[in-house]
């Protein structure tokens, strides 16, 4: 602590920090020191808390317990502008730009360059945006509306951002997520840069490799709670993914002996180009048996919930044909093809799978409405309240009243109406895009039995997700897709962790040598 | 032991907390009867039957288009045509009366009355077509779709007799058109026709949004069109849907008043769009979708039906009106807000104790 890091003094320090969301625990009593002129990279797995902790510091959320001290003196951070006014910024996972503004308009947006009364000098800002823009060698022209830019070059835009405030703490919560292996290469650049004027910076990425080229101290989280701490220079990747995964194994349930039977599902030559050029998802093909459990693993924005998107007929302009039980499916639309058999639960259960308006036993009978007709078009009350009764029943969800509002319900119990929706369509095959997310660890134990229980059914299952214990732990058999293709596919039998790690790397590399 | 009295103890709190919550979703009950005491207090006449009857007729001509605009508010869209639509339909009765279709032939074809209102309804629901095409195929957000048929349809029927107005649609004998009035004046059990098929239509429409699968995705569409869409609902059919019905809706209510007045004026209805719009608030339609019911509705029909007729027969000048009309509008709006939040309050606070 004392001469070996003297060059790099705290600046910023987080103590005891615990912040609960409503039945979640985000972050259980996190210590983190952040050092002036390095980079402080923090890592783990989905839901680990790290945007919290970043949400936090930049002055989004408040802890619920804990103090946060700057050079040595204890700050409150109530508002995002307390943390500005403490020079503070982050780059956000989510991109935060106003599409409908100039580039310029965003640099400058709350602190526009006046001349007075005159107004805005549109001029100015234009002009000192593009000395920004031009250091990080973006391309972008400081007049254009931001909606009109490729993702990877609004990523760009906010970086810059970032950097034009002179922060002393820069937050970026993958920042190269969407960006190429040379617009990459020029944003470590300007790391550095930072770095080398005593900014310090806190860099969250899931990319490994990336973490060991430009880190200097490195904190991993899991479940919330600090589980490492080192210099990067003194650890390496296989350090890394034993804390991030730990030793304690989730409750995964055991699986249930059962027979499985032939091919169900199957899906051929999937194809769904990107907007901006290159494949979502590039020539997918592959096929489920009854009773199958078939995890589909990758890194964020590998195209997993694209394929899953593309198979139910989400996207016009997708290409690729799909098999129910032998039988091509020729109908394009979701309507129909719930209709034959197939299901999706969406990732984001807030925006894509619940009405938030309606009751929980509404919610749960939504998409399956037709089945409780009489006469043609009356829907039988006795019939639709029975299967909302079993389904409850078969899932276990605590609904106590069903006709209360469905946001009235915890998080893990809300998944299990999502999923209960879809069973009651009677589906054949079922897509689970990350199941697990935002839910408890309880809840996840919860749903990770359904799927068991559903597969011993007789239903062929395909999840996704990007947590890897789970994905060994679940799957009978392992997809592995990185950058829209995918890589491998694996008997759980042949699966170890290293060759899935290695599989989910494998589409940014050949792309990396090519750049 | 604990347990028990623990929850004994908190009983009084919630108690207290959802009566007031039973208050304020009560709301448009309460402001019903408190008109209604009102006006018999203060207004002379106000009770009789021939004045109960005569606004039951005013309050209608609103609540049909009302009901129409719910289900389009409920979907998170709104139609501002209907008005226009009242006026064009009015017109387009008027002409096939008086004055039929002329044939290339030289030949004029007359319709009976039935087959007239058959026609005039189609013409509504086409106009709905076009609303709904407009807002589903092309993008067209729901405010800008309607405003533009707003203006076309009113256009229309200005041009249809060049702004006159087509008197006494009487009908002949010998075309076998008579008995236009009876739309807008017969009665049956003392209750106007029309009031017996708003009648109809407002239980139908309400049966229909409970027990009919395209009326509960209604509701869900309005929710979450995102979720909607993923759970294999067809949302273009659904909206679809609702402005052919609103436009069924205006329809009837043109030929309704050009019935009840033997005469058909082109500018009839201007304005009534908002009436629509402000009795579905009135009865707890949220405008941001996903909410409403059309039994609110009609009683926020009748609320505001009651209020202007109320204090015309008070003599209140007709410029108080507008002011007080919207003064309750705006209340309306707030106390339902009020109760939003309160409703998320006791719900958070059921998920808290529940965990």
């Amino acid at each position: 602590m004392e001469t070996a890091e003297a060059e790099h003094d705290v600046i910023l320090e987080l103590r005891d920090i615990t912040k609960v969301y409503s039945g979640i625990v985000a972050v259980k009593k996190a210590n983190l020191k952040l050092r002036r002129g390095a980079v402080n990279v923090l890592v783990g797995e989905n839901g680990a808390g790290k945007s919290t902790l970043m949400r936090i510091i930049a002055g989004v959320e408040q802890p619920t317990l804990g103090e946060i001290w700057m050079d040595g003196r204890k700050i409150e951070l109530g508002s995002p502008a307390d943390a500005v006014r403490h020079g503070i910024g982050i780059v956000f996972q989510e991109l935060n730009l106003f599409g409908n503004l100039s580039v310029a308009e965003n640099i400058f947006a709350t602190r526009e360059i006046t001349r007075g009364l005159m107004g805005i000098d549109h001029k100015a800002q234009v002009a000192r945006a593009n000395e920004f823009l031009n250091r990080l060698e973006a391309g972008i022209s400081a007049d254009t509306l931001a909606e009109d830019l490729p993702i990877g070059q609004q990523q760009l835009v906010e970086i810059a951002r970032a950097v034009s405030l002179n922060t002393k703490i820069l937050i970026m919560d993958e920042p190269t997520s969407a960006l190429s292996a040379a617009e990459v290469d020029v944003l470590f650049r300007v790391i550095r840069e930072l770095k080398a004027q005593g900014v310090a910076i806190v860099y969250i990425s899931h990319r490994l490799e990336e973490l060991m080229t430009i880190g200097d101290y490195i904190t991993v989280l899991k479940d919330g709670q600090i589980t490492g701490h080192a210099k990067v220079k003194d650890v390496d990747t296989r350090w890394i993914v034993r804390s991030m995964i730990g030793s304690d194994a989730k409750d995964f349930a055991k699986s249930v002996d059962h027979q499985m039977g032939e091919e169900i599902f199957r899906v051929e030559d999937m194809v769904l180009p990107r907007a901006h050029g290159g494949m979502a998802v590039d020539h997918v093909s592959l096929s489920v048996r009854k009773g199958e459990i078939l995890g589909i693993y990758g890194l964020m924005g590998a195209g997993r919930s694209e394929l899953f998107e593309c198979i139910m007929g989400r996207h016009a302009h997708a290409r690729g044909r799909v098999f129910i039980e032998g039988r091509e499916v020729k109908a394009r639309d979701t309507t129909r093809r719930i209709r034959h058999g197939l299901a999706l639960i969406p990732e984001d259960r807030q925006r894509e799978g619940l009405v938030q308006s309606m009751s929980i036993a509404d919610n749960l009978s939504m998409a399956s409405l037709g089945r409780f007709v009489k006469w043609g078009f009356h829907i039988s009350t006795a019939l639709e309240r029975s299967a909302i009764g079993a389904a409850i029943k078969s899932l276990s969800i605590k609904a106590r009243n069903p006709d209360l509002e469905v946001t009235s319900m915890s998080g893990g119990n809300q998944q299990k109406v999502v999923i209960g929706k879809a069973l009651m369509t009677g589906p054949k095959v079922l897509l689970m895009d990350e199941p697990s997310r935002g839910i408890d660890v309880g809840a996840k134990a919860d749903v990770f039995r359904t799927m068991r229980w559903l597969a011993g059914e007789g239903l062929a299952v395909l999840f996704s997700t990007s947590d890897l214990e789970e994905v060994m732990a679940l799957s009978d058999r392992i997809a592995v897709m990185s950058n829209g293709r995918l890589v491998t596919v694996l008997d759980r039998a042949d699966a170890t962790e290293d060759k899935v790690i290695a599989a989910s790397a494998e589409g940014h590399k050949t792309k990396r040598i090519s750049a | 032991m604990t347990s028990v009295q623990s929850a004994a103890a908190s009983r009084p709190a919630a108690g207290s907390g959802s009566f007031l919550l039973t208050l304020m979703k009560l709301r448009t009950f309460i402001a019903l009867f408190a008109v209604i005491i009102f006006f018999s207090l203060f207004a002379p006449n106000f009770l009789s039957t021939a004045n109960m009857v005569l606004m039951s007729k005013h309050a209608t001509q609103n609540a049909f288009l009302a009901i129409g605009m719910t289900f389009v508010i409920i979907t998170g869209g709104i139609d501002l045509s209907v008005g226009s639509i009242v006026g064009l339909c009015g017109m387009v009765a008027g002409g096939l009366i008086l004055h039929g279709i002329a044939l290339p032939l030289g030949y004029t074809m007359y319709f009976n009355i039935f087959e007239v209102g058959l026609i005039v309804i189609l013409v509504g629901i086409l106009i709905g077509v076009v609303n709904g095409l407009l807002i589903t195929r092309l993008n067209v957000a729901p405010f800008i779709a309607t405003l533009g048929t707003l203006y076309v349809a009113r256009g229309m029927a200005l041009l249809y007799s060049d702004g006159q107005t087509l008197p006494n649609l009487v009908g002949k004998e010998s075309l076998g058109n008579t008995g236009y009035g009876y739309l807008g004046s017969g009665t049956i059990l003392g209750l106007p026709v029309s009031v017996w098929m708003l009648i109809v239509v407002a239980l139908g429409a309400a049966y229909f949004g409970r027990f009919v699968p395209l009326g509960r995705h209604i509701f869900a569409v309005g929710g979450n069109e995102r979720a909607s869409r993923m759970s294999g609902i067809r949302v273009n059919s659904v909206k679809m849907f609702v402005y052919m019905f609103s436009g069924f809706c205006a329809a009837i209510v043109g030929l309704v008043i050009s019935s009840e007045l033997m005469a058909a004026h082109p500018a009839t209805g201007t304005n009534l769009e908002l009436n629509a719009i402000a009795a579905a608030v009135l009865g707890g339609t949220s405008m941001s979708g996903g909410r409403g019911t059309i039994g609110g509705t009609i009683i926020g029909a009748l609320v505001i039906g009651i209020l202007s007729d109320g204090l015309v027969m008070m003599g209140v000048s007709s410029f108080w009106q507008m002011v007080i009309k919207g003064l309750v509008i705006i209340v309306a709006v707030v106390v339902d807000q009020a109760q939003r939040k309160m409703q998320q309050r006791v719900t958070l606070m059921q998920l808290a104790k529940s965990e």
